[in-house]
């Protein structure tokens, strides 16, 4: 698995430069070199922004994928995605706050965009989870909450769509394609940070999710395990996760999906193993569908959100059909 | 020994479902809970497995509290087996005993939890069933499959919700057996609710009728398995008789 993943990182690095050019590149940085020779261009192009690229799709396909996984697991839901508590709709209604109203400040700016975008998925969450204690942390009401959330939030960005000037319109729009276009290191550095310390906590509650995810609430109890518990942890695990990719990069969505599902026709159920299974095919899934979108229409770049669904449907339906009925009743 | 004293329950709207419940349950021992349906049998057990709180009285094993006990030594104290339990993905039976030494392990089961498993699968005679998929074996095995999994839990008290009500005649007497081994191994206290009296009568030590969310009458089988005592019970007319040392209950059109 890893060896697919390493020869298409290099394949796709090799789109424009070879192996040979990459070594040299991070030799000469190394080095000090970087500047003056007559590499230099190439070896920057490599260094920041290729490089960075790559390793954010790896990311972010690893965190959408166990993200979603997770999800689908303590709701007992194959239909759950990151996006089901209502997030996308909701980083989609704050990067358009920040685009179209936030002029001349620092909201005006990348970084501003990014930090409205999370802190409205943040609120969004808060908003299902409020609402949800009352009832219980039963998976019905979160599904049923966040997807009350998702209308509610794409009504508002529809709002401000309507309201925005042409520009502003098309910068909004072209936000939620869900691109790696703004790759760069720094997003690596956050993403990379938070994905790893989730992963960590999500690692440690592999028989717990396995015991959510096969029985209902009350056998999971006499089992000793506590289920709302549970759901509320992983829930703000996949949703930190989501909402810091989905932040820097736009909405991608569908990775959260269907590799989840991929990952348990093939390897099973047992969360210790189909969970890296599952990111694996995600940090997969993305780096081919951002490396068509470079080049299907070369010199056009096709953001990797549209890419990734032309590129997962197909794979997936497959996927169902030669499963068979029984596994997936 | 398990007590139960002086249990009240009543769900939100107010309306008593268990008044003044007390009994003992002694180690090794099999107590049946009997009664119409909504008289609280399946609420007592969920009770005593710390599913719902009571309002008032007191559950102690061996004298302690469980109201003390986490989630977790609950679940290493009692194992429950309930009337139906869904699964939403596929599951392998293996893999479904195996989650009984989830109250053990924090991260990964152990090589001593594996080898316990296979010890029990081969006791219940599970093997040949041990890789098939759980939605695709009988009623009377599955519900074999959760037993064993409750076993795995190591518990003191094994509670069963209704284990025989889908069970066909062959699977009824197998899963009573099974049971009755259990208990006669003297390991376990068990309690079960029935339906079927006649089952009640032969495999159970001592026998609880509740009618009206009260204890109706409380003792061995033999004893308060008397035609009045089911009549009014139930609101139905019987003749009971004994047979080869069981009260045998006969319903009358």
């Amino acid at each position: 698995m890893l060896i697919i993943i390493l020869g298409i990182c290099f394949t796709t690095l090799g789109m424009d430069k070879s192996v040979f050019q990459t070594i040299k590149a991070l030799d000469a940085y190394f080095h000090g070199t970087l500047e003056g020779s007559e590499d230099a261009a190439v070896n920057k192009i490599i260094l920041l922004l290729r490089l960075p690229r790559i390793t954010l799709a790896i990311l972010a396909g690893i965190g959408l994928s166990i993200a979603g996984a997770i999800m689908q697991s303590v709701t007992r839901n194959p239909l759950v995605s990151p996006f089901t508590l209502g997030i996308s709709s909701a980083a989609a209604f704050g990067a358009s706050i920040c685009i179209v109203f936030g002029q001349g400040s620092f909201f005006d700016s990348d970084a501003g965009i990014i930090f409205c975008a999370f802190v409205s998925s943040l609120i969004c969450v808060f908003t299902v989870y409020s609402i949800s204690n009352k009832i219980g942390i039963n998976p019905t009401v979160i599904v049923l909450v966040g997807i009350s959330l998702n209308y509610f939030f794409s009504a508002l960005t529809a709002t401000i769509e309507f309201f925005a000037k042409q520009h502003k319109l098309e910068e909004v729009v072209q936000w939620t394609f869900g691109t790696f276009n703004k790759s760069s290191w720094n997003s690596v550095i956050v993403c990379g940070i938070i994905v790893t310390v989730c992963l960590v906590f999500i690692f440690r509650y592999n028989l717990k999710l396995d015991v959510i995810a096969l029985n209902d609430d009350e056998t999971a109890k006499s089992l000793g395990i506590n289920p709302e518990t549970i759901r509320t942890v992983s829930g703000f695990l996949a949703v930190l996760i989501t909402a810091t990719i989905i932040s820097f990069t736009g909405v991608i969505g569908f990775v959260g999906l269907i590799a989840p599902h991929m990952a348990r026709i093939i390897i099973g159920n047992q969360h210790k193993y189909f969970i890296p299974f599952a990111g694996l095919l995600g940090a997969i899934l993305l780096l081919c569908a951002d490396t068509i979108g470079r080049f299907v229409l070369y010199p056009v770049n096709i953001p990797v959100g549209i890419i990734v669904s032309f590129l997962g449907v197909p794979l997936f339906v497959h996927l169902i059909l030669s499963a068979g009925k029984e596994s997936m009743n | 020994m398990l007590e139960i004293n002086s249990l009240h329950f009543s769900y939100k709207n107010g309306h008593p479902v268990l008044t003044d419940i007390s009994f003992k349950v002694k180690k090794g021992e099999i107590l049946g809970i009997v009664g119409p349906n909504g008289t609280g049998k399946t609420t007592l057990l969920k009770t005593i497995n710390k599913l719902l709180i009571p309002q008032e009285g007191k559950i102690l094993f061996d004298g302690k509290d469980i109201a003390e006990l986490s989630i977790k030594e609950n679940a290493q104290l009692m194992a429950y087996v309930p009337q139906y339990s869904s699964s939403f993905f596929p599951m392998k039976v293996i893999d479904c005993v195996m989650m009984g030494r989830v109250p053990y392990s924090q991260r990964k089961y152990t090589k001593r939890d594996k080898e316990l498993v296979f010890s029990i699968i081969e006791e219940t005679n599970l093997v040949e069933f041990a890789f098939r998929n759980i939605k695709e074996i009988s009623g009377g095995e599955r519900q074999l499959v959760y037993i064993a999994r409750a076993m795995a839990q190591q518990p003191k008290i094994i509670i069963l919700d209704e284990p025989t009500s889908s069970l066909d005649l062959k699977n009824q007497l197998f899963i009573l057996n099974t049971i009755s081994n259990m208990a006669r191994d003297g390991e376990y206290s068990i309690l079960m609710t029935l339906h079927d009296l006649n089952l009640a009568s032969m495999f159970c030590d001592k026998l609880l009728m509740l009618k009206n969310s009260r204890i109706f009458a409380y003792g061995d089988p033999q004893d308060i398995l008397t035609q009045e005592n089911v009549d009014i019970i139930y609101g139905v007319r019987t003749s009971v008789t004994t047979e080869d040392g069981y009260k045998h209950i006969r319903l009358l059109k």
